[in-house]
């Protein structure tokens, strides 16, 4: 891994036909860290994490992940970033080991039987591999959503939401991953609008309000209070 | 070779899916049989008109089911954001593609097989002897309406209109396969030999490719955001 | 300079109608119903030139990203449809006193008619879409699926039934048709030529402007 930044965008814009989402977004994370960002709805923070993910292109700006461009290199930049969306990217008709088989094979790896079951287990799916996933709960679809990682090592998460519909054991158990995740040295930046859970693992908020971000400050020593506060302060304001 | 293993993989995916829930293909058996008392009510008595008409209706039935068919192929991926997770996993996409092609083709010619022995069954037709040159003549002419339909497929996919459009977009461009079909389709089951429409065949070997070749090259463009 | 050749493409017009009308010698079995051959054939010509346009701008777009060559293959598409209902409304014009019916399923209308859905399917893609960018994504990969499937269509649907003039025009060597008739069709075979592009440069540039007001 280089020493380049894990995350940078600068100057970034995007804009839909007559509606300016993001305007002039600056925003660094570094290896090892992670980010939670805020905003109301409709902020962008959708926007800006898919821009990331090479799934939106901007109007105008650089988004980089490790120092390579988010359209220029995007087949690179897919091969160092794990996306967690709303969906899950699961087939509803296939079991979860099928699913996880489609998407390593789809994603270049080689497969083997053994290798899948072990990062099943790893995501507490071994007892499930073959039930289909329409059988599964909301939290077991994100679990299998987060097992592909295993085997495809990111070195970057973005994440949309990702506690949300999670039940209490299943938000813990997220919240253990991000934990080990950074601590791997790995790099997060997730979006969230809960105060509680989603800022847990988070070194720092960063705010988007108004096509900007509005305020970019640790977390350490902030109560989920005083970053309600914050949050009241500067995201409802500008838009 | 990577790529050849993902194209599989996509294929294999579709297979199973289709295999577990049987879906498309109960319906698209209900539909074929459907159409063919549609034909009769609306054409039949006249047993020489019918023959006469064969090969269109044929194809007729072949083309309609296999809107309905492709119309349903990126289906699975609508949900869960699936479509996004194919654009997200490194490598070629036209790999994604080629396998979804595949599959189109192999479902396509399924219902096919299905639509020609029930009409050979129900108007009482001998086909028997032009098995072989009428196999040909369908994939060849499968093979050209899989490559544009899959690729249409997944331009429509995000549309809110997309049962209409679709076919819309799909079936003009489709004339030059259909009209080399059917009239090869004709001479065949007349008993003429492939190479008295070796022009038409020529045609639809260069739609196969042009087709096939086009999608190859654009459907990242489709994917994308 | 579009002015200019606003200009320019309407003496040429007059020009020609008034060749066609006026100086071209009235044909023997057809009467002047034939003169309308002088509109429907550079419509077509037209009609052909657009939708390659359409093609080459939907690459260059494909390939670059650039908002020019989409505004380009848009505008080429909207005068291409235009100029190809005009080749099939004289088409009929032109049928109707001479082979007794508004509509013959001969080989050349019927390549036209084929294309003139495709490329109002392009249109319609385009309004179906509330993204632009995406819109002009898959409006490119249209064009250049209908501008490929042109040779099979015009192949196919020839094979397929002639009632059509063979074309004379097109004969390596021999034009077998008298001087004054060549030139009338030539005059018009400009002006049409000159009347798209004033047709094509007004929207691009009316296209420009809406996306700026946007933007």
């Amino acid at each position: 891994m280089t020493t380049e930044t894990a995350i940078r965008v600068s100057g970034l814009r995007k804009a839909y036909a007559g509606h300016l989402v993001l305007d002039d977004v600056t925003l660094e994370v570094q290896a090892g860290e992670a980010v939670a960002l805020l905003g109301a709805n409709g902020a962008g923070k959708t926007t800006l994490l898919k821009i990331l993910g090479t799934l939106v292109r901007p109007t105008r700006g650089e988004p980089r992940v490790a120092g390579l461009h988010c359209v220029r290199d995007a087949e690179a930049v897919r091969r160092l970033v794990g996306v967690l969306g709303h969906g899950n990217f699961v087939y509803e008709d296939l079991t979860a080991f099928e699913n996880l088989k489609f998407w390593t094979v789809l994603g270049g790896h080689r497969v083997d039987a053994g290798a899948l079951r072990a990062a099943l287990a790893q995501v507490d799916l071994d007892r499930f591999a073959d039930e289909r996933v329409r059988t599964f709960s909301a939290g077991m679809k994100r679990r299998l959503a987060l097992a592909r990682f295993v085997l495809s090592r990111p070195r970057v998460l973005l994440l949309d939401e990702p506690f949300a519909s999670l039940d209490r054991r299943a938000g813990k158990w997220l919240d253990d991953y991000l934990h080990a995740f950074k601590a791997g040295g790995g790099a997060i930046l997730m979006s969230t609008h809960s105060f509680g859970r989603g800022l847990g693992v988070a070194d720092r908020a960063a705010i988007l309000a108004g096509g900007r971000i509005a305020l970019d400050t640790p977390v350490a020593g902030l109560g989920a209070d005083d970053v309600r506060r914050l949050y009241d302060l500067h995201a409802e304001d500008g838009a | 070779m990577t790529y050849a293993r993902r194209a599989w993989i996509v294929l294999w995916k579709d297979v199973v899916t289709e295999r577990r829930s049987k879906e498309t293909l109960n319906a698209l058996f209900f539909f074929a049989l459907l159409l063919l008392f549609v034909f009769q009510f609306t054409l039949g008595g006249d047993r020489e008109r019918l023959g006469a008409a064969l090969p269109g209706l044929l194809w007729l039935g072949f083309i309609l089911s296999g809107i309905l068919g492709l119309g349903r192929t990126f289906l699975a991926e609508r949900e869960n954001d699936c479509l996004e997770g194919l654009l997200l996993s490194p490598g070629d996409k036209s790999a994604i593609y080629l396998g979804k092609v595949a599959g189109n083709v192999a479902l396509m010619l399924t219902v096919e097989a299905m639509l020609l022995a029930l009409f050979a069954l129900f108007f009482n037709v001998d086909v028997a002897g032009a098995l072989p040159p009428l196999a040909g003549v369908m994939v060849l002419g499968t093979v050209g309406f899989a490559a544009i339909g899959t690729l249409f497929a997944a331009m429509t996919a995000h549309v809110r209109a997309r049962e209409l459009l679709f076919p819309v977009l799909l079936l003009p461009v489709q004339v030059p396969i259909l009209l080399a079909c059917v009239k090869a389709t004709e001479a065949v089951l007349l008993g003429e030999p492939l190479s008295a429409v070796a022009h038409w065949l020529k045609l639809l070997a260069a739609a196969d490719v042009i087709f096939v070749v086009a999608g190859v090259l654009t459907f990242d463009a489709i994917l994308e955001g | 300079m579009t002015r200019g050749l606003g200009w320019v493409a309407a003496v040429l017009l007059m020009g020609g109608l008034l060749m066609a009308f006026g100086v071209a010698p009235r044909e023997v079995t057809q009467g002047n119903v034939q003169r309308i051959m002088y509109l429907h054939v550079p419509s077509v010509w037209v009609a052909y030139l657009a939708f390659v346009v359409v093609f080459v701008a939907s690459i260059a777009y494909l390939a670059n990203r650039s908002g020019a060559a989409d505004r380009l293959a848009h505008a080429s598409a909207e005068v291409g449809v235009i100029f190809t209902g005009l080749t099939i409304a004289t088409g009929a014009i032109w049928g109707k006193p001479t082979w007794g019916t508004w509509w013959t399923w001969d080989a050349r209308l019927t390549s036209v008619a084929v294309l003139f859905v495709i490329y109002l399917g392009y249109l319609l893609l385009r309004g179906m879409i509330e993204d632009p960018e995406r819109g002009a994504r898959y409006a490119a990969v249209l064009g250049i699926v209908g501008a490929l499937d042109m040779p099979l269509i015009h192949f196919s649907v020839y094979w397929w039934r002639t009632l059509h003039q063979p074309p004379s025009l097109l004969k390596p060597g021999s034009a077998t048709m008298p001087p004054i008739i060549l030139a009338a069709l030539l005059v018009n075979f400009v002006a049409f030529s000159v009347l798209y592009v004033y047709f094509v440069a007004k929207r691009v540039r009316l296209l420009r402007r809406e996306q700026e007001a946007f933007a």
